[in-house]
């Protein structure tokens, strides 16, 4: 099989999944930002929590290589505020908005269209930006177990105790 | 199971990231979606305009083509149509019913909301390296830390947008 046949097996299966968990609706979505429904974070943590070890272990093994986005303090937070925006008012986000439109949601078609327009938009300007917000606090490939200095086996200890307790508080407020 | 026949969250969770940790070692990808909106716009500048958009550099760096992410968020569509038409949960809808219960029916002022928030969200991702997928999904998985300050970022500013958004309004 191809790489593309590979793409889109694994897009099926995920769009089928999401689907089924109901995260790919708008009501979930801003349900989570307007902390009254928690399910797309428990999904989300869930995903984390299952990937990290899977990731881990195959990667302690030898198996697969890390792909690890650079740290730049910059673009990370005004690039991901700004997300957080048009987050708040599509109710989509990239992903999910396909899904969304998979079970008939006519709405995400015009949060594709913005993100097919934005992101013409943000090539035209990504010079501008690379000489400017790119140059700023670059840390480059870090992860989390370097930036503390601990073994990557007790960081994820550590995230699953503290992600499991703030699951469990969200259950207790039934949210 | 809830009475809506929707999975549980955790369990469907704990698919998602099996899945996602499958394709980085069947095929060495990691889970993505936003760089298929760079790609995609520039397929479609191409078409109208080929020399214009050959000289942007962004467009050098994300070459315009179909790749594995595109069938990805492609095959997104398709998944959760088929999972739709199954569970007989599909629905034509032109407004959300959160929506729909603040801010009225009306179709036209929620498309241009949408618009508007499609077109900031994915300049502040593409800004961010990624979107809920790249840095949430595949860069919290690696523990990567551009992913949890990329996270916490959506999060801060989604939660402001949803509560200026929502706020004195009716609470469901």
């Amino acid at each position: 099989m191809n790489l593309l046949t590979y793409g889109l097996i694994t897009g099926i299966i995920f769009g089928f999944i999401i689907q089924k968990a109901r995260i790919v609706r708008y009501d979930k979505q801003i349900g989570a930002l307007r902390l009254l429904d928690m399910t797309i974070i428990k999904f989300m943590f869930s995903a984390i929590f299952a990937g990290m070890i899977g990731i881990y272990l195959f990667y302690d093994l030898g198996f697969i290589g890390l792909e690890v986005k650079p740290t730049l303090l910059g673009v990370n937070i005004i690039g991901g505020l700004l997300f957080g925006i048009g987050w708040g008012l599509l109710g989509y986000c990239p992903a999910t908005q396909l899904g969304a439109l998979g079970e008939g949601r006519l709405d995400a078609f015009w949060g594709i269209l913005g993100m097919l327009f934005g992101a013409s938009i943000f090539a035209r300007v990504y010079p501008a930006l690379q000489e400017t917000l790119y140059t700023w606090a670059d840390f480059g490939k870090l992860t989390l177990p370097q930036f503390l200095g601990l073994n990557h086996w007790i960081v994820i200890l550590l995230l699953i105790i503290f992600g499991s307790l703030l699951l469990g508080w969200f259950e207790e407020k039934g949210i | 199971m809830k009475k809506n026949n929707g999975w549980n969250p955790y369990a469907a969770g704990a698919l998602a990231g099996i899945v996602s940790v499958l394709s980085v070692l069947i095929v060495g990808k990691f889970l993505g979606a936003s760089t298929s909106f760079v790609r995609s716009a520039g397929l479609i500048e191409k078409f109208f305009s080929p020399q214009r958009t050959v000289l942007i550099e962004y467009y050098i760096k994300y070459t315009p083509k179909i790749d594995w992410q595109f069938m990805f968020v492609i095959g997104i569509l398709a998944g959760s149509f088929i999972a739709a038409i199954i569970s007989g949960s599909f629905k034509l809808k032109t407004v959300p019913d959160m929506w729909k219960a603040r801010f009225g029916p009306g179709v036209a002022r929620r498309a241009i909301i949408a618009f508007v928030g499609g077109v900031i969200a994915i300049f502040g991702a593409r800004l961010a390296g990624g979107c809920p997928s790249g840095h949430g999904l595949s860069g919290l998985m690696q523990l990567s830390l551009s992913g949890f300050i990329a996270v916490i970022s959506f999060f801060v500013a989604g939660v402001v947008v949803a509560r200026l958004l929502y706020r004195g309004g009716v609470k469901k």
